[in-house]
């Protein structure tokens, strides 16, 4: 190893240049781990995407059906009658699945409007995904991997919060100064891990766990005392002012709310920054391949920082929607699973913008239609969890879905 | 022959070995830390501790000490050390590691009496501390030896939280079906095998990335544990939920060394669970560094192209290790619902699984240290449970962050230099 690649400032992941040489040339390893990272996420093609969900769905039919207790009665005299057995899993799994797409998109039979079309449900769960899935995509195609994305919707939405419930300002100007304080917030918790990746080192899947676990820690603390509703004696906030809140976008009828515009403008946003942007281009190619990149004379360790931010920025945002569209106020549980299913649905999405969008609006489908899955069929929606789970490791495996289905390997390349 | 490698490139290094400036300053803030928060905005009055028993083998009267006494000679202590530190980084270059230790110690006993002293009651009974803390740090410890076996081998384990929760979960339902604690003890074993399994199928067969496949088997095992536990151990059986009431393992207290003062009944209180997790530590650490077995471990998890070389199947290797690593992370999920509590309940582990992560990271990888860890971090989520109750100077939220804050620290180079297995996260395919 040269002494001149020993002075420089970590630019790259694992290896601290303070602690050279102990371990051979780990740099070059974690390097090309990072752009592994980035292909294996990139590469594979549509149908191995589809046929992932089927075989998830079809698992967790499964699950569902043999754990259902008209099956599990059913198979007592399983060889008395043992279509009785099949009737019942085929109409354990068929109520739950029904009961999943109705709730997701368009149920004919719910008594009210709310309840009929679950379609707007759908989008109102998948608008934080689709701002938090972009976060984990963007971090992705620099190579890095932001587990955090639970932790910056977190410091997004108690920065939003403070704005919302602390601050009168004007109608217009207040949800402005919320949605930017949400963003700000995000980012400086985003920007810790990357500034600590570029400048010792630090693996930023620990640092950004680590933070995870810090910012619930830290908005319960504040919520048990200076964020705290007075007129509470639970760790909640008081309700965001009316004028801090996005307006609904369909009446009072739907939840759904102008947060989703907001999603899909990041969308845009980010299509642009990463395909037609010089910064896109610089992030790029740092994912490929770091080392180039810093021969060509891009500053590998400000790619890392200003990625973080803007990651970090967009889990805000989604923080934001959360706060002053969806919940109105502030918990220690603002973030739910939306952080680590921000993970999975950039994966889904193949770490693509547009593919993160429709990922994210696939996994608020299964959210929204868990919901009804649950009251309707009496199947928890833990369930989700698994199909979802499932998807993504399917997805990753590529190998495996073509063996499933016999597929042969095509060169197909990108979606 | 790689070893005889290392060692020539780890002489190198000390030559050109760059000054990390990083552990004088964090030690020099803390010993400020201690000159302010000690001594200035220190409590008058007294710290007492308790620690003696009735039924210990001999009494030791309480321990009284002036908190801002104690203050006072904790800053000195810790601002000779600082400079210590400061002067072998600009002479030696690195710090030795007794300073380290001795900093870590005196800062937290500071710690401990500034918190104390500043209680409503001021007082606070040392075996209660430590007992409540092996509650935390039993599983804790269990997590962080399954990621010690994994990622010396070279695979990176996140999904100790998985593990964990797979455990519990079997431990539970096997438990109460069989009313044989035992058999619980054997399935939580076995799924932690079957989580792991998982993981070495995707993340060695099929070269998924580590990282990703911990992230989701976590999410995977929430989701299966939280769907079969509404589905059967929610299920009641003439008004009573069967399937949820596991048959607990016996206290096996050791005669004469449980009646030592805090020690015993810290130690030699235990289930067997208890006795298998020192005895694990141990031999972890022997097997590791003082084996043939572990020279190959952590040639595969440092050098896996030199191990190869030599003859040693890498991939072979390292599935082994997944494996024992998900099985012994499975029983220290049955500690869950076996020991400490009474039935399984939906996510019950918490985020333990991460925090053993962080315990494997600041203890260096090294099964002892990582046990030490896992100890500290016990005792600083039990005395957080213990101030919520008692009213204090600082907010039980912030010892809760204590971990997970050292485990940023040590991985920036702040606490000494934390670095992973070379070759941990990197798959490894033959060319």
């Amino acid at each position: 190893m040269s002494g001149t690649e020993l002075n420089k400032p970590a630019e790259e992941s694992g290896a601290t240049p303070a602690t050279p040489a102990s371990k051979p040339a780990p740099e070059a390893g974690k390097e090309s781990n990072g752009t592994q990272l980035v292909r294996e996420i990139m590469s594979g093609n549509a149908v191995i995407s589809v046929l992932a969900v089927v075989v998830a769905l079809v698992i967790g039919g499964i699950l569902i059906a043999f754990t259902d207790s008209r099956t599990t009665s059913a198979m007592g005299y399983f060889f008395g009658d043992p279509s009785a057995t099949f009737k019942a899993m085929w109409a354990a799994v068929s109520e739950a699945y029904g009961a999943l797409l109705r709730g997701a998109t368009y149920d004919p039979g719910a008594r009210t409007w709310q309840g009929r079309l679950g379609i707007f449900e759908t989008l109102t769960f998948a608008t934080p995904l689709i701002l938090s899935g972009l976060a984990v995509t963007l971090a992705f195609r620099v190579g890095l991997f932001n587990i955090g994305a639970k932790g910056q919707i977190i410091l997004g939405a108690t920065f939003a919060g403070v704005v919302g419930f602390l601050i009168e300002l004007p109608p217009g100007i207040h949800l402005v100064a919320v949605v930017l304080a949400g963003a700000i917030g995000g980012a400086l918790w985003g920007g810790i891990a990357g500034f600590l990746k570029a400048k010792t080192g630090a693996h930023e899947v620990i640092v950004t766990i680590m933070l995870n676990y810090i910012a619930v820690s830290l908005v319960l603390y504040l919520l048990k005392n200076q964020l705290r509703d007075p007129n509470s004696t639970n760790p909640i906030s008081p309700r965001m002012h009316e004028s801090a809140m996005f307006p609904l976008l369909l009446g009072p009828n739907y939840r759904l709310h102008w947060g989703l515009v907001v999603a899909v403008l990041a969308v845009v946003a980010v299509a642009w920054l990463l395909n037609r942007s010089t910064l896109g281009f610089e992030y790029r190619a740092i994912g490929e391949n770091p080392r180039a990149a810093r021969t060509a004379g891009m500053l590998v360790s400000r790619g890392y920082i200003t990625v973080m931010l803007f990651s970090g920025a967009l889990a805000g945002l989604a923080g934001v929607t959360q706060l002053a569209g969806t919940e109105k106020l502030l918990d220690s549980d603002i973030a739910g699973s939306i952080g680590f299913d921000a993970i999975t649905v950039a994966l889904l999405g193949r770490s693509r913008p547009w593919g993160t969008f429709f990922a994210a609006i696939l996994f608020g489908a299964f959210k929204a239609g868990g919901t009804s899955m649950a009251i309707n069929a009496d199947v928890s929606i833990d369930i989700v969890a698994v199909v979802q789970s499932l998807i993504v490791l399917f997805i990753a495996a590529p190998p495996l879905i073509r063996s499933i289905f016999r597929i042969k390997e095509l060169r197909h390349e990108g979606v | 022959m790689s070893i005889a490698a290392k060692t020539k490139t780890l002489q190198h290094a000390d030559a050109v070995a760059v000054r990390s400036w990083k552990t004088p300053i964090l030690l020099g803030v803390l010993a400020l830390f201690a000159v302010v928060v000690f001594i200035i905005l220190g409590p008058n009055g007294h710290a007492t501790f308790r620690i003696s028993q009735e039924n210990d083998l001999w009494q030791v009267p309480n321990l009284v000490v002036p908190a801002k006494g104690v203050g006072i000679v904790v800053s000195l202590i810790t601002l000779a050390l600082a400079y210590l530190a400061y002067s072998q980084t600009k002479t030696v270059g690195k710090i030795s590691r007794w300073v380290l230790m001795t900093f870590t110690v005196v800062f937290v006993i500071g710690l401990m009496v500034w918190i104390i002293g500043g209680t409503t009651t001021q007082n606070i009974t040392l075996v209660g501390l430590f007992t409540g803390a092996m509650l935390i740090t039993t599983p804790l410890v269990f997590g962080s030896m399954s990621g010690v076996l994994s990622e010396r081998a070279g695979v990176v384990n996140i999904a100790i939280e998985g593990q964990l929760l797979a455990g519990a979960f079997t431990a539970a339902l096997v438990s109460s079906i069989t009313h044989n604690a035992f058999a619980g003890l054997f399935a939580a074993a076995a799924a932690g095998v079957l989580v792991s399994a998982l993981l070495a199928l995707f993340s060695i067969k099929y070269i998924v990335n580590q990282i990703i496949v911990g992230v989701v088997l976590n999410v995977l095992v929430a989701g299966l544990t939280g769907f079969l536990f509404e589905k059967i151990m929610k299920t009641k059986v003439n008004g009573e939920t069967i399937y949820n009431q596991p048959t607990h393992l016996p206290d096996l207290p050791i005669p004469f060394l449980s009646q030592i003062p805090i020690i015993g009944p810290t130690f030699f209180r235990q289930s067997i669970i208890g006795y298998l997790m020192i005895i694990l530590v141990v031999a972890l650490w022997f097997g590791l560094f003082r084996t043939r077995w572990g020279l190959r471990v952590r040639a595969v998890g440092e050098h896996p192209k030199a191990a190869d070389t030599v003859g040693i199947n890498v991939n072979r290797t390292r599935v082994m290790n997944v494996l024992l690593g998900g099985a012994v992370a499975g029983i220290g999920g049955a500690y869950f619902t076996l020991v400490a509590v009474s039935s399984f309940s939906k996510d019950m582990t918490g985020g333990l699984g991460f925090i053993a992560l962080a315990a494997l990271i600041f203890g260096r990888w090294n099964p002892i240290g990582a046990a030490l860890a896992a100890l500290l971090f016990g005792v600083a989520g039990n005395l957080q449970s213990i101030l919520s109750l008692a009213g204090t100077p600082i907010d039980g939220q912030f010892l809760a962050m204590l971990p997970y804050a050292l485990t940023i620290l040590a991985v920036s180079g702040f606490v000494g230099k934390a670095m992973s297995p070379a070759a941990s996260g990197e798959p490894y395919v033959k060319e």
